[in-house]
């Protein structure tokens, strides 16, 4: 069974090697062998499942010891893979998903002659995200990290030539770099403080409690920014919106099921120094509750559908972030709403790739309209997506997000009340966004208009290869959490894990759930209000202030532009100039000084053979002089 | 007597360059080939080195020592530890490629008629050859002076390299670009010759103290030296030691090159071919921070942690600022220079941060680096001869023209950021942890590098490679074979030393140990370990 | 006589020499003034021979007049090729050399 755990990683880096490097005779099979080895790696994946199904629950490690990476003196870095529960988890949803996904691309880039380089990226990155998930210490997780970073690169510049595109994926990779530090420095505060990183070695209540409080607290906020990184948190988040750039099936693998998921993941996998220190914890819960209103306010501004789902994205693992910040009473809801975003987002983005392939690459939402007859499976799909997502009771997000509000007020005293609070308010916000995309491209009137080549859209269903993973993503947003939830399932499967804890809340979970019903149905009627009754206008009235902001981000380019870019780029030439002037000016500088002096002295060399004489007479009669002197003396 | 094999290995090259630079002038293709053979027996001298040392035994092995200056006790004395090895080997891998990817580069200064007679190509390769051979003798050399000899020799050819070729087709002697490669060569020789001339200086008084010392006279060699020290037979004062220690540090410093002298490298680089500029940076700089860990360290202890801190301040200042000049350069050759020169803070951090991990993987950087920077500048090289401009703002969209190209230029870029995978990320990350480890604050200073390297070369990928395709990409060629066999084992081997760096760390690590017991240094414990005691 | 007086006459002819040397532009005078400044010295070595009772000074008397007829050789080859080029003897005219 172990060595099945590397034929997991090894099947997509094998895919992504042969797709990249085989040239152009794959060009015409390539897509089907990268989606098969994708299915490869899931098949192992479900067979490793029901192997682990079959142990008890404390017995369900698997180790696999691959070889010896970079053995220097104290220093012990290992190629070696841990699967247990939680890694489980995301593997089966990375593989599935994934899976799906590359099903779905067969269909969706069946036009673009680079097909076989995107299967080969897509590969890549689905080997980087296993060897994320399964590495069994933080180095060869960095490795992972900093490989599915590379491939989101790679996919968000696929379509290279529009330098909007290739801007976002540097702009993604760089602001990944910044929170990549951050899990570098705690590596090296793991090394410095347990003389590893292995997380055998590190993850243990009773080594991590010999640490002290400071050194925790460092490592905490480290992993914490590296997670903000990677999950397009607060305030590491201005990557997100510009990544969707990329082809849409990127958007849903990449950007919104499973890459983004992974600082949720580091978080959770470090529980166990976490749990020591609640200064790092707060914080979590508050970079969560901070990237839950900012996604999910830049969600309700923006027109074009991807950039909204964006802001969703961010908004969700928002709630991921908040909730494993709670402790053992949230890592399991934390995973668990992980797990049902990841089909519910990945059915939404899907849909809107198949909407965009209908209307000619069309994003914006206002010129959508009326497309529920036109597409009817991709409505469907996509309408109980969206119904998981705002959580209409019975659908996944109505399970997993429900246990996380009340995970949140069950933190208990000012804190519970304020984190109840803003995922109270996160859920009608969800439901308005959610609602406002629904309405403005499935319902209303037609609003189409020619693009750009003039050509009029027609819109048509997709072809079966992308409406099946729809189909399958669907029933997973539809029947995942109620699954999952019956006799805590999910909870008992991850307890061993992550452990789990049980806080009275001051509202009883009915309540909770009433209460996040109600707003959910406030927010509703608030899109309906402003967007079922009255007709659409096709641009965008110029709205308050806040709406302003919330289209351009929130300013978060702004800010970062005025704070960052520009100063770094007077640095930059600032210190170009001293280079040259300064640096090299002395060099330069003493250059020209010997160079001026020995022209003065090339003077004396005038030429004539007497004055040459006298010099030699003078020079004669100077050392006389000099050694009678001496004489003298 | 056994057979001299690593006297073999720099004389092979030598000969190379005596043979091809005596191929008549109307031959040229049969002088490159006769260098690209002479620099593969090298490689296959250099593999049996490898073969035959064995990581787990004497300090210095294959070593063979003669009588030669006998008055002032110079001796002909090589020998190599597990850091040698590995430098000899890069050296012996890298020069094929420079061959291979400068084939056609000296042949437009043959077809000028006013230097038909002095046999450019001929003299290109046999040039290129003789800094080989001068390389790997001071590589290899255990005797100071010797060392000294071939650490000043290798200007001579190198001068010539950068200020005789240049990478425009039959340009004036008067033109600007003439101009400027020849105030290139001449700020290299002078820089360098400077730092020789102190490092003499300091030499000479070596060998005073030593003749004072020692029962046996006056001696350069390094090993007698370092065991006199140990015993206590060899006692420097205080202040004569770091007098030693600086003349020493100086000169390797600007070889290297470490800020605030490292200004002749982006001249030197961005002024001679592609191939120079690697043989430059990858190979010759090496010798700097290789003498830097043999020499400084090995030598003087002391004074080299009494100059550590100062020291460490430098490299983390060449770590940002070598990085933020690159990002405001518009020559691409520069930019790989001043990128180079950030990379080169890494490698001196790490030799100073005194811990095994940042030892090694500043050992490690030395290759990987090398191998990193090889394949960047080499596929930049023949981007740039595609279309005569060394400017980045002359370039885009070259990616959809030429895939290959753009492929290999951005792999080769993602090593020189050290993504993990690759060699450099292994040794990048190992000096972080060992600096880390015993100063944290420079630790945490030197990781802005890493963003830092991340911006350059992904702004670098993005003008060239990317966006519409520009009017000089629309007819440009992709990699032709000969180009594409000398990129892709470059990029072979540096997704093997990322993957699996252990051959290289278990031939390096007993070295390493070596040189932290001259320093006096032991690891810092684990702190949480250290509590629980 | 005292040998001290030879070394006066010495001096005084190295003297008149040297001055000739300086002053002097046809290079056949400056020439002449340089073997009479080297006779002046032969005449001092010779005295400082006879004062010291021992034979080095001759000796050194004898190498250089015998550097003196080699320099008479070429010296005089190389002002008569000078004066072929340039119809001159003066040492002035003589300044090509300089950078």
């Amino acid at each position: 069974m172990e060595s099945l755990i590397g034929g997991l990683v090894a099947a997509p880096l094998l895919g992504a090697a042969v797709l990249l490097t085989g040239g152009r005779r794959l060009d015409r099979s390539g897509h089907w062998l990268g989606t098969a080895l994708a299915g490869l790696s899931f098949v192992f994946a479900a067979v490793l499942f029901f192997d682990m199904l079959g142990k008890d629950a404390e017995e369900r490690t698997l180790t696999s010891h691959l070889f010896s990476w970079v053995p220097v003196e104290g220093f012990q870095a290992d190629v070696a893979f841990q699967l247990d529960q939680l890694s489980m988890t995301f593997v089966l949803l990375v593989t599935s998903v994934g899976s799906l996904i590359h099903l779905y691309s067969v269909g969706y880039m069946a036009h673009d002659e680079r097909r076989r380089r995107f299967f080969g990226y897509l590969n890549l990155f689905m080997g980087a995200m296993l060897l994320l998930v399964l590495a069994d210490n933080y180095l060869l997780l960095y490795v992972g990290w900093e490989g599915v970073g590379l491939a989101s690169f790679l996919l968000i510049g696929f379509w290279q030539h529009k330098p909007s595109a290739a801007t976002a994926a540097k702009k993604a990779f760089i602001v990944n770099r910044v929170g990549d530090v951050g899990l570098a420095i705690a590596i090296f505060l793991m090394f410095t403080t347990f003389g590893s990183f292995a997380f055998s070695a590190v993850l243990d209540e009773q080594v991590a409690a010999g640490a002290g409080q400071a050194t925790l607290t460092g490592i905490g906020l480290m992993l914490l920014l590296a997670a903000c990184g990677k999950s397009a948190q607060v305030p590491l988040q201005s990557w997100l919106g510009d990544a969707m750039e990329g082809p849409t099936p990127v958007s849903a693998l990449i950007h919104a099921a499973t890459m983004v998921t992974a600082g949720v993941y580091l978080v959770v996998r470090s529980a166990d120094i976490f749990n020591l220190t609640p200064d790092a914890q707060l914080v979590v819960t508050i970079v969560g509750a901070a990237s839950l209103l900012f996604g999910a306010f830049v969600a309700c501004a923006k027109d074009d559908i991807k950039k909204s789902l964006a802001g969703s994205t961010m908004s969700q693992i928002g709630y991921m972030m908040l909730a494993a910040g709670l402790g053992p009473i949230g890592y399991v809801f934390a995973i668990m709403h992980l797990v049902t975003h990841g089909f519910f987002k990945a059915g939404l983005f899907l849909g809107a790739g198949s909407v965009m392939h209908a209307m000619n690459d069309e994003v914006d939402m206002r010129r959508y309209g009326a497309l529920r007859r036109h597409m009817p499976v991709t409505f469907v799909t996509f309408g109980l997506a969206y119904l998981a997502i705002i959580g209409f009771p019975g659908l996944s997000g109505f399970f997993s997000k429900d246990e996380i509000i009340y995970a949140a007020f069950a933190k208990g005293g000012t804190q519970g009340w304020i984190l109840g609070g803003v995922t109270l308010l996160g859920a009608a916000l969800t439901a308005y966004y959610m609602t406002r995309m629904m309405l403005l491209t499935f319902f209303g009137e037609k609003r189409w208009q020619p693009d750009a080549a003039g050509r009029e859209p027609h819109p048509h269903e997709a072809p079966r290869v992308m409406t099946i993973p729809m189909i399958v993503l669907a029933v997973g947003s539809v029947g995942a959490g109620a699954y999952f939830s019956l006799g805590e399932r999910f909870a008992h499967w991850l307890e061993p894990v992550t452990g789990l804890g049980h806080e009275e809340a001051p509202l009883s979970h009915g309540m909770v759930s009433l209460a996040a019903t109600a707003v959910m149905l406030i927010g509703v009627a608030g899109a309906w209000a402003q967007y079922g009754r009255r007709p659409v206008p096709l641009v965008a009235p110029a709205g308050r202030w806040v709406t302003r902001a919330a289209r351009r981000d929130l300013l978060q380019d702004d800010f970062n532009h005025a704070v960052l870019v520009r100063p770094g780029n007077y640095l930059t030439r600032g210190l170009v100039y001293v280079d040259h002037k300064l640096v090299d000016g002395v060099v330069n500088g003493t250059a020209a000084a010997f160079g001026g002096l020995s022209g003065r002295l090339r003077r004396v060399q005038n030429g004539f053979a007497r004055s040459y004489a006298v010099s030699m007479f003078g020079g004669a009669a100077v050392l006389v002089a000099a050694t009678l002197l001496m004489r003298a003396v | 007597m056994s057979f001299p094999l690593l006297t073999a290995t720099a004389v092979a090259p030598a000969l190379g360059a005596v043979v091809t630079a005596a191929v008549p002038s109307a031959r040229r293709t049969a002088a490159k080939w006769t260098a690209l053979a002479f620099s593969l027996i090298t490689v296959g001298l250099a593999a049996a080195v490898l073969i035959r040392f064995e990581p787990g035994g004497d300090r210095y092995q294959l070593t063979e020592s003669h009588s030669w200056i006998a008055d002032f006790g110079v001796r002909y004395e090589l020998g190599v530890d597990g850091i040698a090895v590995a430098m000899v080997a890069l050296t012996a891998v890298i020069v094929p490629f420079l061959i291979g990817a400068g084939w056609n580069d000296a042949d437009h200064a043959q077809d000028a008629p006013a230097a038909r007679r002095w046999r450019p190509t001929q003299g290109f390769f046999a040039l290129i050859l003789m800094v080989e051979a001068m390389v790997v003798m001071s590589f290899m050399a255990t005797d100071v002076f010797l060392f000294y000899i071939f650490f000043e020799a290798m200007l001579i050819p190198l001068y010539f390299l950068i200020g005789g070729f240049g990478d425009r087709a039959g340009e004036h002697p008067e033109s600007e670009q003439a101009k400027q490669r020849s105030y290139a060569a001449v700020k290299f020789l002078l820089y360098n010759l400077a730092g020789g001339l102190v490092m003499l200086a300091a030499v000479i008084g070596l060998y005073v103290v030593a003749a004072d010392d020692l029962a046996g006279g006056g001696t350069f060699s390094l090993q007698t030296l370092v065991e006199a020290r140990a015993s206590g037979e060899l006692t420097f004062a205080e202040s004569t030691e770091r007098w030693l220690f600086l003349g020493f540090f100086f000169a390797f410093a600007i070889k290297a090159p470490l800020w605030p002298v490292h200004t002749w490298l982006p001249n030197a680089m961005g002024e001679s071919t592609a191939p120079v500029a690697v043989l430059i940076t990858a190979v010759v700089d090496k010798v700097g921070t290789f003498a830097m860990l043999r020499f400084c360290l090995g030598l003087f202890p002391e004074a080299s942690v009494w100059a550590t801190p100062v020291v460490l301040v430098l490299a983390l200042v060449s770590i940002v600022y070598g990085a933020l000049l690159a990002l405001g350069q518009r020559d691409m050759k520069r930019l790989i220079a001043y990128a180079s020169i950030s990379h080169f803070g890494f490698i001196i951090l790490g030799i100073f941060a005194m811990t095994s991990q940042g030892q090694s993987g500043a050992t490690l950087y030395m290759i990987n680096h090398g191998v990193a920077t090889a394949a960047l500048m080499l596929v930049a090289g023949f981007l740039i001869s595609r279309r005569g401009s060394r400017l980045i703002g002359d370039y885009g969209g070259v990616q959809k023209t030429a895939p290959l190209l753009a492929g290999t230029f951005l792999v080769a870029g993602l090593a020189t950021l050290s993504l993990p995978g690759t060699g450099p990320f292994v040794s990048e990350f190992l000096v972080l942890v060992g600096t880390f480890s015993r100063y944290p604050v420079a630790g945490i200073v030197a990781c802005t590098g890493i963003v830092l390297a991340a911006l350059y070369v992904l702004i670098l990928y993005q003008r060239t490679m990317t966006g519409p395709v520009t009017e000089a990409a629309g007819k440009m060629r992709d990699l032709r074979p000969r180009e594409l066999a000398v990129v892709t084992p470059l990029i072979a081997l540096l997704i093997f030393l990322g993957v699996f760096p252990k051959p290289l760390t278990d031939i390096v690590n007993p070295a390493v140990n070596h040189t932290m017991s001259d320093v006096g240094k032991t690891d810092p414990a684990p702190a949480e370990l250290e509590a629980r005691k | 006589m005292s040998p001290e007086n030879y070394l006066y006459l010495s001096a005084l002819l190295f003297t008149i020499g040297a001055c000739g040397v300086l002053i002097r532009r046809n290079a056949i005078v400056v020439f002449m003034c340089i073997e009479l400044m080297l006779n002046a010295a032969n005449l001092a070595l010779v005295a400082f021979s006879r004062m010291h009772g021992n034979l080095d000074g001759q000796i050194a008397a004898f190498f250089v007049m015998v550097v003196a007829a080699a320099e008479v050789v070429v010296g005089l080859a190389i002002i008569v090729m000078l004066y072929r080029s340039r119809h001159s003897a003066s040492v002035d005219d003589a300044s090509l050399m300089k950078l």
